[in-house]
């Protein structure tokens, strides 16, 4: 019964984005939507880090921007194909991961949110410094359109297939992997590490290993950034960006696969609709996030279900 | 000889302004088990609250120093009240998402306040730089060092002598078992944002001359407060001060013999290294929390 | 495992959410003036480039209550929607595609960093539409597109003036400061690449973080080299305080700063420091000192008494990029129709323009349209600036 809801939900969503995808005509829409996406896999990236295996990271952009610079580089400096760099951007990030992974996971609390901040800094000084390669602080200028084979994703339309598509695939793994052995050791990670190391999970290996998997998604959407918009920058993989990360898995609910939809809608959304606010703007944003925290601390998905219980329990006695 | 020296003397001028930072994060952390991610926002208040004392009203140094520490503790201390206490479930994670909340906000109401516009603010004493060896120091350099000692061995002292004190980190040690041994954690906790905020403006105010303020300062001072708190361990303030010192006297000598685009990167570097090393941070104690 | 009731509720707050969402977006509320030639502005009005920002969208408004007041183009009212970009790419990529796409503008005026333009040339390519940047980068004009052109100054002209006056000096070597964003990044790669032209030896280059508070430790190691200047290039508050330090360490030797701090800002800010430095700026600082016969002068004392009457501030030289470009753009738009191919040819064909940043001749091969005469060197004095010969 719990496989077919599951499958009845991927239906709804893959019927959904066709429709959506054919029906909307503006692409104001349509990027929107892709950002939307985009900030999807972010947030998913996070939260199977963050959410499942309860280790934080602030420094979550410095992988979008290595699948984003990587991408760059060698399509653009070195005329790759597109579809060729998409593992090396992915791989690179991984690397990174393992790398970087392997001391700083062994932290806890603050200081792991400290080691992954400090990483997250370093990368994105390189992304600014290292100008001969990657543009320095003005940019990457003249990333070409996505090409795979035949398909060239130019158009705002097919871009937002493929992003979405992306997004589904990537909702999907997380899912099986979730519901895995794996799952349940990463979550036992999560509520207990050491009584999880006791019963025989190799805690150290499950955290790297889930650190890289989280990597490789985000350098996915950076891939996926870089050739939507043709040109990329170090402000957009700053301290701020991966807060902001932080922010829509929290918000849209820890440990939640949908909830990092929702979270990554409503921080994408929220700014558009503030636009009415000019100055008054960052008040209202900052009171907005505060009050979510503090009447639905379990973020938006499980506050709504919270209140809806409630609702419930009042009516049915 | 003369350049090592001034190299120090700038790594000492960022890092006293550090260490003040960072005083006020260890300080709440040793007694809320919390990080205030405003905390940058409110060292903002500190300076500019200063800045429109002083210039726009006219008030002179000490008492325009004092009205806005208890200005900017109070506000700290509502703060609390509003947005820290109603949380029904304490989780670190949201705790920190709503001080990142309240960060966005007071910066936007910085900017409504104060508009968008960097701030001079004359030092606190005309003394011309101090020469020393032919390395020189600005003499308000001088004023943060002292005050920063003179306030944080205040605390200290608050901290192992008073019973408020002693209430205070019995509240860090295990909330429930202060409340049991009868100590009203509450107000522990709204005390413990007074004193962490008003530390805040200290530091606003008393880096203020050299910091030019603006409504978006916080945000970089607030990470490298954050930063030397964790390098010196969290919890402990001598360790706060000695990590804020330790990072900017880092950043300039990564200036003088790296490179001064890279500086930064060689801080940072450098404090992974430390974490790696000694995760608790160089003064810290071991037992570090899980989130 | 979820139980399979708790599930299907998670998924139906989720459907609850979306739907809200997308009911909630004000699309329903766009309008549609026939008569208004819409122009989009996009300036990074709050956020770290604020400085240029805030003027600029100011400046814009002010220009086109000026455009409607004198009759609007052809009959036809100006119509501005103005985004704040918070000087951030990707929130730059929205905004421009909100102009374009939902707007439907006929021409965009900003935005004013150089990473925020270069990031949205791509779309007006696409959606071809007549573009007039107010950043400062050379990247944005070179190589040419056909629809992108900008108001700003380029650092080339502000590089070439700083070098004249240093040659004429007997000045041989100078240590660079910069900031370590876009604009001083720009900055670097002219004073670098121009020097050997002017005789001139780059002997030390140091970046600042553009929140750093303290630049002892650079000018330090600029002294060791021992050069005959130093030249700052940043935007505020940065370049105050590297004033502030040469004065602390007492270093004897001329200060060149670039325009990215021409505004009375700096001098409030640097204080006493300010003395003495020497910077290129676009003629608006001095626009009181302008010999009679410069022909921007009647243009730049009206604009600065139009502004300061409107916001109630004193002007700084970053306003005038989106003036110019919304002056330019209206004049463009005479007897198109509001066509976006003819706007854009027009625009190519404007000679002589006199605006506030400069006197413009736009060509086939030139979208900045200004000549070094655009800048003059000015000296602080007494805390106010003095043109220098």
């Amino acid at each position: 019964m719990y496989g077919r809801a599951q499958k009845i939900i991927y239906a709804v969503f893959v019927i959904a984005v066709i429709i959506l995808g054919w029906s909307l005509d503006n692409e104001y829409y349509l990027q929107l939507l892709i950002f939307i996406g985009l900030n999807t896999l972010l947030a998913l990236s996070l939260n199977m880090l963050m959410g499942y295996a309860g280790q934080i990271s602030l420094g979550h952009a410095a992988f979008y921007g290595i699948g984003a610079y990587v991408t760059a580089i060698l399509t653009t400096t070195y005329n790759v194909e597109p579809i060729l760099a998409l593992p090396a951007a992915v791989g690179a990030a991984m690397i990174v991961a393992w790398i970087v992974g392997i001391p700083t996971l062994r932290l806890s609390g603050y200081y792991l949110g400290m080691g992954t901040l400090g990483f997250g800094m370093i990368i994105h000084i390189l992304f600014r410094e290292w100008s001969s390669v990657t543009g320095g602080a003005s940019g990457f200028v003249g990333i070409p359109p996505l090409e795979i084979g035949p398909l060239i994703f130019d158009s705002r339309r097919s871009y937002f297939f493929l992003v979405w598509g992306v997004v589904l695939l990537s909702i999907i793994m997380c899912r099986r992997i979730i519901d895995s052995r794996v799952g349940r050791a990463l979550r036992s990670i999560h509520d207990g590490e050491k009584a999880a190391a006791a019963i025989g999970v190799d805690t150290k290996k499950l955290k790297v290993q889930v650190f890289v998997l989280s990597a490789a998604m985000a350098a996915m959407a950076g891939f996926l950034y870089a050739h939507l918009i043709y040109f990329i920058s170090p402000g957009t993989f700053n301290f701020v960006a991966s807060i902001r990360i932080v922010t829509m898995v929290v918000i849209g609910g820890m440990a939640s696969i949908w909830g990092a939809l929702f979270g990554a809608s409503l921080l994408t959304l929220l700014p558009e609709w503030l636009h009415a606010f000019s100055e008054f703007e960052m008040v209202v944003y900052g009171l907005i996030l505060m009050s979510v925290m503090i009447f639905l601390p379990r973020g938006l998905t499980r506050g709504v279900i919270d209140i809806y219980y409630r609702y419930r329990k009042s009516h049915d006695k | 000889m003369q350049e090592i020296l001034q190299y120090l003397f700038s790594g000492l001028t960022n890092g006293a302004i550090y260490a003040v930072i960072a005083v006020g994060f260890s300080m709440l952390y040793s007694s809320t088990d919390l990080i205030n991610f405003a905390h940058g926002e409110f060292v903002m208040l500190g300076a500019l609250g200063m800045v429109s004392l002083t210039a726009g009203f006219g008030l002179p140094l000490i008492p325009a120093f004092f009205l806005t520490v208890a200005g900017v503790a109070a506000a700290g201390m509502l703060f609390e009240r509003l947005a820290i206490r109603p949380v029904r479930h304490p989780e670190p994670i949201v705790l920190i998402i709503i001080t990142v909340g309240a960060s966005i906000f007071l910066r936007g109401a910085g900017m409504l306040i104060w508009g968008k516009n960097s701030y001079s603010m004359p030092p606190f004493s005309d003394h011309p730089p101090i020469d020393f060896a032919g390395a020189r120091l600005l003499a308000q350099s001088i004023w943060i060092l002292v005050i920063v000692t003179v306030v944080t061995a205040a605390l200290h002292l608050f901290y192992r002598r008073t019973l408020t004190g002693k209430a205070m980190t019995a509240c860090a040690v295990s909330k429930k078992a202060a409340w049991i041994v009868g100590i009203p954690t509450k107000w522990m906790v709204l005390l413990a944002f007074g004193l962490s905020t008003g530390m805040g403006a200290v530091a606003g105010a008393i880096i203020s001359p050299i910091t030019m303020p603006s409504y978006d300062m916080g945000t970089m001072l607030g990470l490298k407060g954050f930063c030397a708190a964790m390098f010196g361990g969290l919890g402990s303030l001598w360790g706060a001060i000695l990590g804020g010192f330790l990072l900017g006297i880092l950043e300039a000598l990564g200036v003088g013999f790296v490179s001064s685009g890279l500086k930064d990167a060689a801080a940072f570097i450098l404090l992974l290294l430390v974490l790696y090393v000694r995760p608790q941070g160089i003064l810290g104690s071991a037992d570090v929390k899980r989130f | 495992m979820i139980p399979a009731k708790k599930f299907r509720n998670t998924v139906l707050a989720a459907a609850v959410l979306l739907a809200a969402s997308l009911i909630l977006s004000p699309a329903i509320f766009a309008d549609s003036h026939k008569d208004a030639y819409k122009i989009g502005g996009i300036f990074s009005v709050t956020g770290p480039a604020s400085f240029l920002g805030d003027p600029e969208k100011k400046s814009m408004n002010l220009a086109i209550e000026q455009i409607n007041e004198a009759g609007g183009v052809d009959g036809h009212m100006l119509e501005g929607v103005i985004y704040d970009t918070e000087g951030d790419p990707s929130k730059t990529v929205m905004a421009a595609g909100k102009l374009i796409n939902k707007d439907r503008v006929t021409a965009i005026a900003g935005p004013s960093r150089t990473p925020t333009t270069l990031a949205v040339i791509p779309m007006v390519k696409r959606a071809k539409l007549p573009f007039v940047s107010c950043a400062a980068g050379n990247k944005i004009v070179e190589p040419v597109k056909p629809w992108v052109f900008k108001t700003a100054q380029s650092d080339i002209q502000a590089v070439a003036s700083i070098y004249q006056h240093i040659q004429k000096r007997n000045i041989r070597k100078v240590g660079i400061i910069t900031v370590s964003n876009a604009f001083g990044e720009s900055g670097k790669e002219q004073l670098l690449s121009q020097a050997s032209d002017f005789g001139i030896k780059v002997v030390s280059s140091q970046s600042f973080g553009a929140d750093d508070k303290d630049m002892t430790a650079q000018l330090t190691k600029i002294r060791r080299q021992d050069p005959g200047a130093i030249i700052c290039w940043g935007t505020n508050p940065g370049p105050a305080v590297v004033a502030k330090n040469v004065d602390q360490l007492g270093i004897d030797i001329p200060l060149y700063q670039s325009h990215g701090v021409a505004s009375p800002k700096f001098i409030e800010l640097a204080g006493e420091a300010a003395e003495g430095i020497f910077l290129p700026t676009g003629k608006i600082l001095v626009a009181e000192q302008l010999p009679e016969s410069d022909p921007q002068k009647q243009v730049l004392l009206d604009y600065i008494k139009a502004y300061e009457n409107k916001y109630n501030e004193t002007v700084s030289g970053f306003g005038g990029y989106a003036y110019d470009a919304i002056h330019l753009l209206a004049k463009a738009m005479e007897g198109t129709g509001g066509d976006k191919a003819q706007i854009r040819e027009n625009l190519e064909n404007i000679k002589g323009h006199v605006g506030v940043s400069g006197v413009f001749s736009f060509s086939k091969t030139d979208h900045n349209g200004l000549d070094p005469s655009a800048f003059v060197m000015v000296r602080i004095r007494n805390g106010k600036w003095e043109l220098v010969e």
